[in-house]
């Protein structure tokens, strides 16, 4: 196996650029077809009104705060992965960092609507931008949803700048290997870049400042997201812990959900040269491990309570264990703790076919978590004259299963239009070594060769 | 505007010809080097490393975090909403912002210094070839003092066009 040329990295990596197939339309369509199915069923709801939904007393949260958290979580796949990754200068990285960074930006944006979507009024959503109006309504500060805003907010222009910036040079090439309308509005994307040694150390500095700063908004971002439950006294929720193990279930997903984009990407993108097994090996690894952190955190959290013996409490703890959510929590395990164990524990089934299956499992069980976090604690808490059911309705489930798609179809068009791996830092991996790819296994993680 | 450049396909190569130009009396501000990709490793690459960028995402932070103390602040005291049992001015959540528009303002510092010192967007001035983006390294001299000397510096090994 040779190594790429600089030419082939960039025709290899601009081929789904500048050539379509039948399929790609198909698949927009389908996936297009699905997404407008949810923003009717969507507008369906607010025509007809939040009855619509399954939600109510005493259960005001169930699918789309399920999903905010769910999609919030699997924005942790990018931007701190990378970040992470960029600042160690993991050479592995380098194929992957892009294909990570999109998702965090695509979920970010997800997951934010689902807030709105939950108003049930989302005309009136910016009541939570703090700016100064006639009618003297400001935002409490002291109310977790105000923290959300800046939180999420934060995170996304961040994310957003961390995905742009190493594409400038990357819309380059793409502005000098393509002529007409579309080398023109590539080399407006470029915006002038010439490829100067000044240039590119800014470019660098400006990345490893970023890393730095993404690192911990990332990790409060989710620790934000789980302070709008644990500051409420409600059995189950209001917690210590729930700051960490929020943000170590987001980092588990979020890893899950890479797995599966990177896998798909090779497989229909041809980038087999490019995201080899041993990339799929080295996540394939992060995520056993923080399989493992995800299992302490869940027996930390559930041994506390069942010791601690707290009636309102062990009444939560006994229906997601023995009661009407057991099937659902115990899937949870399987697929977030026995599956993963089972799979990624052993080597030869750490494969690309093995880390898939073991990630699909994990974001089944996450969502399921999630649902088991807000659900439920609602559904039992101090009275039990006061307890309710909540069994979600077609709008709901439609909704969910939309932007599903719709985080999928904006994925195939970023990577139709957009380089999908950073074509300029993958050459860089080349300059340092003159080995084999194979030779160098592109440093598999945990494994030293002597 | 008259240029004399040559592209090199090893950064080798261009760092040979880097050296003949010092050597001809060239100075590194007179040089004109475009690559498609860094070369850290290489001399004629570790040029305008110096930079205030760090030092300028730092005032951006501190910016940030004055912003958000302020905003915080008048918020809360311009419409007083007691909220359980908490202090009006409660600087415990209001951290929480304080950290956020922190680590905005750095991020936003950052963005802001690269576009500037980088000349981000501008119309592509001075000496380019596309070839560049295909791995071959430019190496170039604009309104070159002494044609004949600038020639032979840039005429080594490894060359694809002059």
């Amino acid at each position: 196996m040779s190594e790429p040329t600089a030419r082939t990295i960039s025709d290899d990596l601009l081929r789904p650029l500048l050539r379509t197939s039948w399929r790609f339309y198909l698949l927009v369509a389908f996936l297009g077809g699905i997404v407008l199915t949810g923003l009717c069923t969507w507008i369906y709801q607010m025509w007809m009104g939040f009855g619509m939904t399954g939600i109510n007393n005493p259960i005001f949260w169930a699918f789309y705060i399920t999903n905010f958290v769910f999609w919030i979580g699997i924005s942790h796949a990018g931007t701190l992965i990378s970040a992470i990754l960029r600042l160690v200068n993991a050479g592995w990285r380098r194929p992957v960092t892009r294909c990570a960074e999109v998702i965090t930006v695509f979920a970010l944006m997800i997951g934010a609507m689902f807030p709105i979507i939950h108003l049930g009024r989302p005309w009136l959503f910016f009541w939570l931008v703090p700016y100064p109006n006639q009618r003297m309504i400001w935002p409490n500060f002291r109310s977790p949803l105000v923290w959300d805003f800046f939180a999420i907010n934060t995170y996304l222009t961040g994310s957003v700048l961390f995905l742009l910036l190493p594409m400038i040079p990357d819309f380059a090439l793409v502005r000098d290997r393509t002529i007409g309308l579309r080398s023109r509005i590539y080399g407006a994307l470029a915006l002038g870049w010439k490829g100067t040694p000044k240039q590119w150390h800014r470019l660098e500095s400006a990345m490893s400042i970023m890393a730095i700063a993404i690192i911990p908004v990332a990790v409060s971002v989710h620790t934000v997201v789980s302070f709008d439950f644990s500051m409420a006294p409600v059995p189950m929720w209001h917690s210590t812990m729930f700051g960490p193990y929020f943000v170590a279930g987001a980092i588990f997903s979020g890893i899950a959900a890479l797995i599966i984009a990177m896998a798909a990407l090779r497989k229909f993108l041809h980038l087999e040269a490019y995201l080899h097994p041993v990339h799929f090996q080295n996540l394939g690894k992060l995520l056993l491990m923080m399989s493992l952190l995800w299992a302490y955190f869940v027996f930390a959290e559930r041994l506390t309570i069942w010791y601690g013996n707290d009636t309102a409490e062990v009444a939560v703890l006994n229906v997601t264990q023995q009661g009407s959510f057991a099937p659902l929590y115990w899937t949870m395990v399987v697929c977030n703790f026995v599956l993963p164990l089972f799979i990624l524990s052993q080597k030869r089934l750490r494969t690309i076919a093995g880390c898939v299956i073991a990630a699909c499992g994990v974001c089944v069980g996450m969502w399921l978590e999630r649902f088991l976090i807000v659900v439920p604690s609602l559904g039992h808490k101090f009275l039990p004259y006061a307890w309710g059911h909540y069994r979600p309705r077609p709008v709901e489930l439609v909704i969910t299963i939309s932007t599903f798609a719709a985080m999928t179809l904006l994925y195939t068009l970023f990577s139709k239009f957009v380089p999908i791996i950073s074509i300029w830092e993958l050459k860089v991996g080349g300059h340092d070594v003159h080995e084999t790819p194979l030779a160098r296994s592109e440093h598999a993680v945990g494994e030293l060769r002597p | 505007m008259s240029a004399i450049y040559a592209l090199f396909t090893s950064p080798d190569a261009a760092q040979r010809a880097v050296r003949l130009l010092h050597a001809a009396g060239i100075g590194d501000d007179r040089i004109t080097v475009v690559t498609g990709e860094p070369f850290e490793e290489h001399d004629f690459a570790r040029r305008d490393r110096a930079t205030w960028m760090w030092y300028i995402a730092a005032a951006g932070g501190f910016a940030g975090l004055a912003f958000a103390a302020w905003l915080a602040r008048l918020t809360e005291l311009a419409w007083p909403l007691p909220t359980g049992n908490m202090p009006i001015v409660a600087w415990w959540p209001n951290l929480i912002i304080m950290f956020e528009l922190t680590m905005l303002g750095g991020i936003l510092a950052t963005v802001v210094t690269l576009l500037v010192t980088a000349k981000l967007p501008s119309k592509r001035a001075g000496i380019y070839d596309p070839a560049v983006m295909d791995g071959n390294i430019l190496i170039g001299i604009e309104n070159p003092p002494d044609v004949a000397t600038v020639e032979r510096a840039l005429s080594g090994g490894d060359i694809t066009r002059l």
